[in-house]
């Protein structure tokens, strides 16, 4: 599908304003900048993907990506307090690899979408035909898919990142330490006046 | 080139405009109302010198932070600095591109409505965060970091909440929604359209839950723990002076009504009338959904003048604790009710 007058425009910006900002994010001498900057790029991935027609995942990368996971990056970088200029200093030993990296990204992604014009009519890719936008919204059709075709894979998805989360738990958990006081809810709510208070009669000048 | 573009891109400015006057103005009248419900509860008087019974307060307010001097400190990072109030104020505006406030009375009805609020909400996050950061001082950091768990916690038991009443409706679509809740409990008993065919009673303990999730969302008392002003003074916005003070505030105020408005459109059925039958469905969609949403901001000023704050573990313990096991569980209950009465 090509993009043509208003919708082209829109392209050229959201993707020129993503990878400028994709730029910025490793030239930047601040971390904290270079955090907002790669916000900025998740926010003009979002745009594409809305442009073109995935309207759910763009929100999905707008709530999850940008609401919490980039909250969490930068709280992460603005609480370190490390010297990231000596960082940097010998960050273009680690070129050779990044373009290494790169290259077979690249690469895959041209395999991904070669794989619409090689295989026109195979059974993968006519076993689940895209409906018409007009009669099936992105959200109905993306959830046709992974609740039926990819139900497996879906369920295998959110099991590694249950444990995962399983993993963080059991690293911050740490054993009690004795002697740390610690506020029951219960307990509190249960304290009743008798358990308390003990009423005497006190003679006068004797004391208890 | 004019029919398909220009026409329509002009319509939707001029939509827009109008949207964004009567929302300033709405706002404006909104946190008068506050400030006089919280002096009503207090046995004072409130504003009530500016303007008839003081009506005309918040517009002297806006014109004393625009006539004074911004000042900017001269550790803290210009640009970000700037850049907070605007995104602040900025994305709650955004919020209510979506919001229809009677039939087809929305600028977008898009498909992903709902979802989009929730985001935008969800970005808002950054106007305390860049601010506090950027402002290089201990108070509004601390502030800041309050606010990023906060904001993060309470966003999980909202999302639930939406999933739940999604589940109701089978549709993202913000118009559907309000549409959806046309027949409920009321009319399978029988009676006629009314205010028991929402949402609220059918999901009544999502409806508390979301309730309190929004006030800890937008930073409202009981959870203002971002700009405790016994603790932290002012929070986030302690180093804010005139004009960006000023959208901080509009940002506030502008995110709460958003979170009225949400609250009305999910639960309290948008802009249908109470009950379907004649003096009521004569009035106008707009009335109600107005009613409505001034309704829900006098629980939220109510709970503001007589709930005390919350300690911060109180706040985590609620949300993680409390709120995201009952709102995991009712997802599942209600899903299982659909499914097996065949509402679905």
């Amino acid at each position: 599908m090509l993009l043509t007058g208003l919708g082209a425009a829109f392209f050229y910006l959201f993707a020129f304003v993503a990878i400028a900002s994709a730029v910025m994010v490793i030239s930047a001498r601040n971390p904290v900048h270079s955090v907002l900057y790669l916000i900025l790029t998740f926010f003009n991935a979002a745009a594409l993907f809305i442009l073109t027609g995935a309207e759910f995942l763009g929100m999905i990368l707008l709530v999850v990506y940008i609401g919490a996971v980039a909250v969490l990056f930068l709280f992460v970088v603005m609480m370190l307090d490390v010297d990231f200029a000596s960082m940097k200093r010998g960050a273009l030993d680690y070129a050779p690899i990044g373009a290494m990296v790169g290259i077979v990204l690249a690469s895959e992604l041209l395999i991904v979408l070669g794989a619409q014009f090689i295989g026109v009519g195979q059974p993968g890719s006519v076993a689940s035909p895209t409906p018409d936008p007009l009669t099936r919204t992105n959200t109905a059709a993306l959830g046709d898919i992974i609740y039926t075709d990819y139900i497996f894979f879906f369920q295998i998805a959110g099991m590694v990142l249950l444990v995962a989360m399983i993993g963080a738990i059991v690293l911050t958990l740490r054993p009690t330490r004795p002697g740390v006081k610690r506020q029951n809810m219960g307990k509190q709510v249960a304290r009743k006046v008798e358990d308390s208070i003990d009423v005497v009669d006190v003679e006068t000048g004797k004391g208890l | 080139m004019f029919e398909d573009y220009i026409f329509p891109g002009l319509i939707i400015l001029l939509q827009s405009v109008a949207l964004l006057v009567a929302l300033l103005v709405f706002t404006a009248f909104i946190l008068y109302a506050d400030r006089k419900v919280w002096a009503a509860v207090m046995s004072r008087r409130g504003p009530n010198v500016v303007g008839p019974f003081g009506l005309l307060q918040s517009f002297a307010d806006l014109l004393k932070f625009v006539i004074k001097e911004p000042i900017i400190p001269s550790g803290s990072n210009k640009g970000i600095f700037l850049l907070a109030p605007l995104i602040s104020s900025a994305l709650a505006l955004a919020g209510w591109a979506v919001i229809p406030v009677s039939e087809g009375w929305a600028i977008a009805s898009i498909n992903v409505g709902i979802l989009f609020v929730f985001a935008v909400s969800s970005l808002e996050v950054y106007g305390v965060i860049m601010a506090g950061w950027a402002s290089n001082s201990k108070y509004p950091f601390l502030g800041a970091l309050r606010s990023a768990a906060q904001m993060v916690s309470y966003e999980v038991s909202i999302g639930f909440v939406i999933v739940t009443v999604l589940l109701c409706v089978g549709s993202l679509n913000m118009t559907d929604i309000v549409l959806s809740q046309k027949d409920g409990l009321g009319t399978h008993l029988g009676l006629t359209n009314s205010l028991l065919d929402w949402h609220w009673l059918g999901l009544f303990p999502m409806f508390v839950i979301f309730f309190i999730s929004a006030l800890a969302e937008t930073n409202r008392p009981p959870f203002d723990l971002v700009e405790a002003e016994s603790e932290l003074v002012a929070g986030h916005m302690i180093e804010y002076s005139s004009t960006p003070y000023l959208l901080f505030m509009l940002g506030e105020y502008i995110a709460i009504l958003l979170m009225c408005a949400l609250t009305v459109i999910l639960f309290l059925g948008g802009w249908l009338p109470p009950l379907d039958i004649a003096p009521f469905n004569w009035i106008p969609g707009v009335f109600w959904f107005i009613f409505k949403l001034c309704m829900v901001f006098f629980m939220f000023a109510m709970v503001k003048t007589i709930v005390p704050r919350y300690r911060y573990d109180q706040l985590m313990r609620l949300g993680w604790k409390v709120f995201l096991p009952i709102s995991l569980f009712m997802v599942i209950a209600t899903a299982a009710f659909l499914k097996f009465t065949g509402l679905a």
